[in-house]
């Protein structure tokens, strides 16, 4: 039942997107651009630990302007609409999986042009990738509740990043390790520690979503 | 008389809980036990004790706002956010005792530590906290949503002050990366000051919680008097 509602959510959302087409492309150019405005004030990166933290700091805030959307982009009438016929469990978790499919997207596009513009340093590739997706997944689900949450109030966009910036800074921390890992010698099995902690910070993130999100919801 | 002192004993065990762990705190001799520390030890009385208080006042509130989200009671969410003004009011204290002792022994007021860097990032969700319910106009809305948030953060810190500085090695700060806690290495007489400061800050913190929470319901009174 839960299922299957998640998964006509995702569908519509999907549907949605390709329908209007403007969120996917404006914060795809949104990093593009990004890039290579530093690209154009750094020149050129000599050492890998520039690299890492310009990388996860330009993946931080593509991710608030991507996630910020996910709530008020529908009217409140359909949200109402919604309301009456679905779980607010199914809600909140087709906009994370949903959310998730746009961060991978994102975070490999990011990855592509950033190596291409700014060179490459990364060293160990399925450390960084799986870095990369642990990430995306972390970075959507939890900034998905902060949307939620900011969607609520009267300056939404003002205060998504001042909410999100603590809570994901947990996050955001433990990736950088782990990338720096993957830019020098790190192996994956040598991080397992830092990918379990990710892990498991977004086992906490997806399990108190669950319960918190119906009292969000309900008006 | 009687009655006043019934009801009001607790403040007056606080307020001298506090005078003796500040008169003895300066008087007891201190064992030199970290090798760097010497006579500014004594800061242990007031810095980690800030931060005890200030953990209990969050998850003061922590504990309200899960009641409110259960009860739907506006008592509890009052009591929610006056008990993070006063949390934050010890971590701010916290923070400036901190610096003052990391200036004499580490010769920083600040330095790229796990530790130092997550107390921070707390009171920055907790301020965040503060914004946001500000930026609500209807009462039992913000109660809500703040409720959520509240929960919400405070998952997600008690990860970051507790786990990932366990993670992390080379903490100059003691009590992380496998490096033994201060407190369990403290001798019989700092403890008998260290134990009473911490109860004698709590109980501080508690009046004070209640004096805002009675000033919250006279603004609410002035605002709309029917």
């Amino acid at each position: 039942m839960l299922l299957s509602e998640i998964k006509y959510l995702v569908l519509k959302d999907i549907k949605l997107e390709f329908k209007q087409r403007y969120a996917i492309n404006g914060i795809l150019l949104y990093v593009v651009s990004t890039i290579f405005v530093s690209y154009l004030s750094f020149a050129k990166i000599i050492d890998s630990a520039t690299w890492n933290s310009l990388f996860w700091i330009i993946m931080l805030f593509a991710a608030v302007n991507a996630v910020s959307k996910s709530f008020v982009q529908e009217s409140t009438s359909r949200q109402l609409y919604y309301y009456t016929v679905t779980s607010p469990q199914a809600i909140i978790l087709s906009k994370m999986i949903y959310n998730f499919m746009l961060m991978g997207v994102l975070s490999l596009l990011c990855l592509l042009v950033f190596t291409g513009l700014m060179g490459e340093f990364v060293v160990n590739y399925p450390l960084f990738i799986s870095a990369l997706l642990l990430g995306s997944f972390g970075f959507a689900s939890a900034l998905t509740m902060i949307a939620a949450i900011a969607s609520r109030t009267n300056n939404n966009f003002a205060l998504m990043a001042i909410l999100s910036f603590p809570v994901v800074m947990p996050l955001l921390l433990t990736l950088m390790k782990v990338s720096s890992a993957a830019l020098s010698v790190g192996t994956v099995s040598g991080n397992m520690k830092y990918l379990a902690a990710l892990f498991m910070l977004n086992a906490i993130v997806i399990a108190l979503s669950y319960v918190l999100f119906p009292y969000l919801w309900r008006d | 008389m009687n009655e006043f002192i019934k009801n009001n004993w607790w403040k007056l065990l606080g307020v001298l809980l506090i005078l003796y762990s500040i008169v003895a705190g300066f008087l007891i001799d201190i064992p030199d036990i970290m090798g760097n520390i010497g006579e500014s030890m004594r800061n242990l009385f007031f810095h980690v004790v800030m931060w005890f208080a200030m953990m209990v006042m969050f998850g003061t509130s922590l504990v309200r706002s899960l009641r409110y989200l259960s009860t739907f009671d506006i008592k509890h969410d009052v009591i929610a956010i006056e008990a993070v003004n006063v949390g934050l009011f010890f971590g701010i204290l916290g923070i400036i005792t901190g610096m003052e002792w990391a200036n004499y022994t580490w010769g920083t007021p600040w330095t790229n530590d796990p530790q130092l860097n997550g107390a921070a990032i707390s009171l920055l969700a907790y301020f965040a906290y503060v914004v946001l319910r500000r930026s609500i106009d209807e009462e039992n809305k913000r109660a809500r949503i703040s409720a959520v948030y509240n929960i919400f953060a405070f998952a997600m810190l008690i990860v970051f002050i507790g786990i990932l500085p366990k993670l992390a090695s080379g903490s100059l700060h003691p009590g992380a990366g496998g490096s033994q806690s201060t407190v369990n290495s403290l001798d019989f007489t700092m403890r008998l000051v260290f134990y009473p400061a911490i109860a004698g800050w709590i109980i501080i913190g508690y009046w004070l919680i209640g004096i805002r929470v009675k000033m919250a319901y006279i603004r609410q009174h002035l605002d709309n008097p029917e």
